[in-house]
């Protein structure tokens, strides 16, 4: 996992994103442990109980289970999954569109964009 | 109220110095387990203030609680402190400084220090006055770090060093970071430990401009604590 933070976020925020984006990339597998607390945080540089508190949320929303004394694994439960899989893209799409409306530039006018790009 | 689930509480804590108020009706309650940020620019009190706690200066009012314990010998023991200067004779051996670190704290592992020594690549039988700055506040970060105390004070502990051993000192605090302990980190250079932090402290003439959590702030200010930081202090006087 790549580990950078913007100065403007919280930071159990931004690795609650991180998170996801690992399970996205099949860097984390369903079913699959994932690293202590400790070791997240020594990795990342960050304080543990800022990673605590992100692991936490990230059980709450379903997408991590905790195993007790055995560590929390990744769910394997395909809704959960999916669903955070849209949210994830819809929220890259929505950030995208803001970024584009600075410009003046309509959704469907960078939608076509892309598709030019996509078409090169 | 005096509670022993804060780590360190102050109440209307205040030195002078003659001719100079360090700090002013210091109001403090830090709980157990949290890295703080003790921030605020040159002369703004964050010595004085470590100093206070740590036992080396008497308050000229108001009072200090370490763990529920009015600061004296017993809160001493409960104390690892880091001071902003070297304060190791330079011509002693790094074992030297083991052993009597060994002698005189029974919460401080050898095994511990030296494992991290290894790391470093410093051997226990050089002497201080032969390694580099760095290396000379690498290791006194070491010791200070090996005992298993319940309020650690450090003191600038990345002032002086190239951003590569600042790197390793922020490593070396969170790797020894357990949940009993509280660490108070006072420092000038933000943006490199904000990261690191719990909770922050602004301090500026000797009183509390303002505290809190620092995820949270960044929620509500939508800045980075550095930011937070510089317009905080740009609009008192004096700095």
């Amino acid at each position: 996992m790549e580990w950078k933070f913007a100065g403007d976020q919280p930071v159990y925020q931004q690795i609650m994103a991180t998170i996801r984006g690992a399970i996205l990339q099949g860097e984390l597998l369903p079913g699959k442990k994932i690293p202590s607390v400790r070791d997240l945080a020594a990795q990342a540089r960050v304080n543990p109980n800022t990673v605590q508190r992100a692991l936490t949320e990230l059980e709450r929303e379903g997408l991590l289970l905790s195993g007790g004394t055995s560590g929390r694994s990744v769910t394997e439960d395909q809704q959960t999954l999916e669903a955070m899989r849209e949210e994830t893209l819809k929220e890259l799409a929505r950030e995208c569109v803001e970024k584009f409306r600075v410009f003046g530039v309509s959704a469907e006018q960078a939608a076509q964009l892309i598709r030019t790009l996509e078409e090169e | 109220m005096i509670l022993e689930q804060y780590t360190l509480q102050t109440r209307g804590l205040t030195k002078t110095y003659p001719g100079a108020v360090a700090l002013r009706d210091l109001e403090l309650n830090l709980p157990k387990g949290k890295i703080i940020g003790l921030l605020g620019p040159n002369g703004s009190g964050k010595t004085t203030l470590i100093k206070l706690v740590a036992g080396l200066l008497t308050p000229t009012g108001g009072e200090i609680t370490v763990c529920g314990k009015p600061v004296g010998p017993q809160t001493k023991a409960l104390i690892s402190y880091l001071p902003d200067r070297p304060y190791f004779g330079k011509q002693g051996k790094v074992a030297e400084q083991l052993d009597f670190f060994e002698d005189f704290y029974q919460d401080f592992s050898r095994l511990r220090a030296e494992r991290m020594l290894q790391e470093l690549g410093i051997s226990p039988q050089s002497r201080f006055r032969e390694l580099s700055k760095g290396n000379q506040e690498k290791v006194q970060l070491v010791l200070v770090m090996s005992r298993r105390a319940k309020l650690y004070l450090l003191d600038e502990p990345i002032g002086g060093v190239d951003p590569a051993a600042r790197d390793y000192i922020l490593n070396t605090i969170l790797n020894n970071f357990d949940q009993d302990g509280t660490i108070v980190i006072s420092t000038h250079l933000i943006a490199d430990v904000e990261q690191v932090l719990d909770e922050f402290v602004f301090l500026h003439q000797g009183r509390i401009v303002r505290s809190g959590n620092v995820d949270q702030a960044r929620e509500e200010t939508g800045k980075s604590l550095d930011e937070l930081f510089r317009e905080v202090f740009k609009c008192l006087p004096n700095c």
